[in-house]
């Protein structure tokens, strides 16, 4: 098995590990980095379980190459918080009981950082259209874009 | 091509735990020196709140603070025996174990502290905030911690107990065949609301009313999260999910999220969930837990309400399409109930 090296940035500081040949991202931040935040759900890009922001766009990290992130900025679910701090999204995800199993959490919060990146005072209805690419089994949804939106629109502060 | 317009009843009873009983759990609770207590379970929490029931009941019993219980469901190798988190088990059967493992240490921490106050354990009381105190002198009194250290360095004696909760297996009468399923029923009710397209056969849920009864509510926001939820589910179920092909052959079947399709964010329904408190007799505090029942009146409702629309009767789930567009074509037609 042939070994690359990988240098890139994760959560804002500089990382270095080895990708076996074609090693997925999902793979490689779980098994070589040790970043166990984004999760395995169906290994085909269909669960959003695996989403992580790469140079600030959303990815699936299980249909990325370990390889291409070679000198860019890749940020996960670990990364939201600053040390006690949580991002205003967790603290309304708890508020919401967003969560139960858990499994879908981290990539939840990864597609509802990006979207409010990108657009911070989105509708509902872009908020659904953010959250599309994630499925949830246990929640029905309803409390991830109530707690998206309160966020969005100012309800839970930083 | 026209869309109509329907609505269905249900209304269920669900048993608690396992039919005929013989399902056992067990807890042990035990304070370490800081007065902090640990509750060792092997049900495992699987999101829908379980630990932090166990938790809250094990306080409540115990007398002391939430903060200081800490719920350990670590291993099911290393802890006491349960049967595990399904059946709508869980908050009725590990919570009576918890109640019995805590009251059997609240027992021991109290003769601790007693011993210390040289009183009588039968005259002291808790507070709920980490103090154990003379009945009706209020300034005797001792910390839980201060307690938990005496009885582990001075005394020798450990504050801990043991709880286990079975309701024993039920025999069926020979003769008559009778029997006592289950100790503890319970119920929801639900109306929804559906739009059925005679042309694609599509059935979309569009509104969702329900009561659940749960015993009472031990932890309101956990309820009401299982409801939401476990009522997305059962839509899924009554409408969506099948692990069926979409053609004859098995090999057509759904075999990742691609096929099995799930309702997602754009195809929720509005639900107003009223919940009902009639706090049980063999309850933990009254509790049941509204576990797998929160799905199951959904299902139901829908197939109700399918007819209710185009007097299309499915006696096989999920509503699919093909289903509905089969029943139509045998009925010539959609006959609204109303119009039938
Ligand atoms: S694991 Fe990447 S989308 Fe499911
Ligand atoms: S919380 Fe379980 S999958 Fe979303």
């Amino acid at each position: 098995m042939t070994f690359k090296p990988i240098s890139f940035t994760l959560n804002g500081s500089s990382k270095a590990a080895f990708a076996t040949e074609g090693q997925n991202l999902l793979d490689f931040l779980r098994r070589a980095v040790g970043d166990l935040s984004p999760k395995y759900g169906c290994g085909q890009g269909t669960c959003g379980a695996c989403t992580v922001m790469i140079d600030n766009v959303p990815q699936l990290a299980c249909l990325v190459l370990a390889e291409s992130v070679e000198g860019r900025a890749v940020n996960t679910a670990a990364g939201l918080a600053n040390g006690p701090r949580l991002d205003p999204l967790q603290e309304a995800f708890m508020e919401r009981f967003a969560a139960q199993c858990g499994y879908c959490t981290a990539g939840m919060l990864v597609a509802a950082r990006a979207l409010l990146d990108a657009n911070p005072r989105p509708s509902r209805e872009e908020v659904i259209e953010g959250i599309s690419g994630n499925l949830c089994r246990c929640t029905g949804y309803e409390p991830i874009i109530d707690a998206i939106l309160d966020v969005a629109e100012g309800r839970v502060q930083a | 091509m026209a869309i109509h317009r329907g609505r269905g009843f249900a209304a269920i009873n669900y048993p608690i735990g396992m039919n005929l009983g013989g399902d056992p759990s067990q807890a042990l609770v035990h304070s370490n020196p800081d007065g902090k207590f640990t509750v060792a379970l092997s049900a495992i929490d699987l999101g829908q709140g379980m630990k932090s029931v166990c938790r809250q009941i094990a306080a409540e019993t115990l007398g002391v603070p939430v903060e200081d219980v800490y719920v350990d469901t670590a291993d099911s190798d290393t802890g006491p025996h349960d049967m595990g988190s399904f059946a709508s088990r869980g908050t009725h059967r590990m919570g009576n174990a918890v109640i019995r493992a805590s009251a059997e240490a609240r027992e021991v921490m109290l003769e601790a502290a007693a011993e210390e106050l040289e009183v009588d354990p039968g005259d002291l009381m808790t507070d709920g905030k980490g103090n154990i105190h003379v009945r009706g002198a209020p300034s005797r009194t001792i910390t839980v911690m201060a307690a938990a250290q005496a009885a582990q360095f001075r005394q020798g004696r450990t504050i801990a107990g043991r709880g286990i909760f079975l309701i024993p297996l039920s025999d069926v009468d020979p003769d008559t065949g009778e029997m006592s399923p289950v100790t503890t029923f319970a119920h929801a009710a639900m109306l929804v609301t559906v739009e059925v397209c005679d042309e694609t056969g599509e059935v979309t849920v569009t509104d969702m009313q329900s009561a659940y009864e749960v015993g009472r509510a031990l932890n309101p926001r956990l309820v009401e999260q299982q409801l939401r939820g476990g009522a997305w589910m059962g839509m899924s179920h009554a409408a969506w999910e099948t692990t069926e092909p979409y053609y004859p052959a098995r090999d057509h079947g759904p075999v990742d999220f691609n096929s099995y399709i799930m309702p997602g964010p754009g195809d929720l329904a509005p639900h107003h969930i009223s919940v009902l408190e009639r706090p049980a007799e063999d309850g933990p505090y009254g509790g049941k837990g509204p576990g797998e029942m929160c799905a199951n009146p959904v299902l139901p409702a829908v197939v109700n309400a399918v007819y209710d629309a185009v007097g299309v009767r499915i006696d096989e789930l999920p509503v699919t399409p093909e289903k509905v567009l089969r029943g139509l074509r045998a009925l010539g037609g959609a006959k609204p109930r109303q119009r039938l």
